[in-house]
């Protein structure tokens, strides 16, 4: 039931994970983070299989570390996503693969105007590049509202507004409180990180 | 794991039963004693796990009540000592907490075997670090280790449910939930088992962070006992401790039994029991 959204601005990313961790009937804590830093520019959302999120994301975090000391040179937020996608798509054929869903949002600064970008990736391995997206349940709810709401071109402002419209959206539909959500704001000046959506 | 096993696995064990001098027949390649089924983690599920199949016949300990807190003046950690093995009270008086090393506490609950199998191996881990390092480990280090190797052992059969609790200079009193899905939680309050609901009920409502020590290691053994009292699972005595950065001390052992009289009494609580 973990809440994962993106949304791409004309200028910047957001990504939106909700705060709860649920084990059986608990909610065993009320402010996890479920987003990783995968540069200084880029950060990835996940979900699925506990244990395996943290250990994919903390896996791919190092390896695009240990590229960007050894080259001295930062992958794109393309090239990062596609990294992700063979990493899951040799594992789905693995003896135990990971079950990890993700959302990678990043700004390329190498471009000549910064560009960001926003990249849907499942545990099969499918990735593809979007304007908006979510993983999980949210998907059902946030999905059609954000195909009615979004737009091209919005700012940092207006992509806030979108998303405190999706937790309403989510708080009064989803069967158990998630906590509320994290946001992470990624653009050319790096990434900002918010430990409440209804605090922005 | 099940191909690995098939890969080494052939019928020689059937063949050899037939021979009575199995000496006699050995053959000279060298060859791994494998048990003789197909497909040893579903054996091993299909006669250990209740919720599957409640007919099977080796019950491994579960049910349990544990809980850990962090408030002003430390660490409280309080559990239960009962064991069960299906509908069977195997012991009332099971040691709950492992005392990994002076500094750090660990819980059980879940499989007793693997929990008392594997914070003891972290004991020795810990010790390592220490003279290695020549510091001491902290406590978000020590439960890595132990996530990290349960994770290796993910789907083959590992159940644990295990909070790390120690209290170092640079990160102060912390508690790491660990479990063997591979879980890792850094958190103020965790309560695990078959009776963690009660106890967080009786928890919740009156934690806060400015508690005195005494009021503390109050409120932890009352939340036990609220477990023990709801939970057919939970029971025996109460174990409890404290974890401040001198390491940790022991407050005693509690019976249930008494302690519930008692607890009515004082309290006026219980009110659904009468005599």
């Amino acid at each position: 039931m973990d809440i994962i959204l993106g949304i791409k601005l004309n200028d910047s990313v957001l990504i939106a994970t909700s705060k709860a961790v649920t084990r059986g009937i608990s909610v065993l804590k009320a402010s996890d983070d479920k987003t990783r830093n995968l540069g200084d520019h880029s950060a990835m959302a996940f979900t699925g299989e506990s244990g395996d999120t943290v250990q994919f994301a903390e896996y791919v975090q190092a390896n695009l570390k240990l590229f960007s000391v050894r080259q001295n040179y930062e992958l794109s937020p393309k090239a990062m996503a596609s990294f992700v996608r063979k990493e899951l798509a040799t594992s789905i054929r693995s003896r135990k693969p990971f079950q990890v869903n993700v959302l990678i949002g990043g700004c390329d600064i190498n471009k000549e105007t910064p560009e960001t970008s926003l990249y849907w990736i499942d545990y099969l391995g499918t990735n593809v590049e979007l304007p908006y997206a979510a993983h999980g349940y949210a998907a059902f709810y946030a999905l059609s509202l954000l195909d009615r709401h979004y737009k091209p071109d919005l700012n940092e402002e207006e992509g806030i507004k979108l998303l405190q419209l999706c937790n309403k959206e989510l708080s009064t539909r989803m069967p158990i409180d998630f906590k509320g959500l994290r946001v992470k704001v990624i653009n050319s000046q790096g990434v900002k990180e918010y430990d409440d959506l209804t605090a922005l | 794991m099940n191909s690995i096993a098939d890969s080494f696995y052939s019928n020689k064990a059937e063949e050899s039963i037939d021979n009575e001098f199995i000496s006699k027949k050995l053959s000279l390649t060298p060859s791994l004693a494998m048990p003789p089924i197909s497909k040893p983690t579903a054996f091993l599920r299909a006669h250990t796990d209740d919720n599957t199949n409640p007919d099977c016949k080796i019950k491994i300990a579960h049910g349990t009540t544990t809980l850990a807190f962090r408030f002003k003046e430390g660490i409280v950690v309080a559990v239960d000592s009962r064991a069960t093995a299906g509908n069977w009270v195997a012991s009332q008086t099971v040691k709950k907490v492992i005392e990994i090393n002076p500094f750090l506490l660990g819980t059980l609950a879940g499989g007793a075997a693997d929990c008392q199998y594997w914070e003891t191996w972290l004991g020795t881990q810990c010790r390592l670090h220490e003279l290695r390092n020549k510091e001491r480990i902290s406590v978000a280090a020590a439960s890595k280790i132990l996530a990290n190797l349960v994770y290796n052992y993910k789907g083959m059969g590992l159940s644990m449910g295990t909070m790390v609790c120690g209290y170092t200079k640079k990160e102060g009193p912390t508690i790491y939930y660990v479990d063997s899905d591979g879980t890792r939680l850094k958190g103020d309050i965790f309560c695990v088992g078959s009776g963690q609901t009660f106890a967080y009920g009786v928890l919740d409502s009156n934690w806060h962070w400015d508690l005195t020590l005494e009021e503390a290691l109050e409120l932890g053994k009352r939340s036990i006992l609220a477990a023990t009292h709801r939970d057919a699972y939970s029971g025996g005595s109460i174990n409890l401790y404290h974890v401040t950065e001198q390491g940790w001390k022991y407050y005693g052992n509690h019976d249930v039994g008494t302690l519930f009289w008692e607890t009515k009494a004082k309290e006026g609580s219980f009110n659904n029991i009468v005599s």
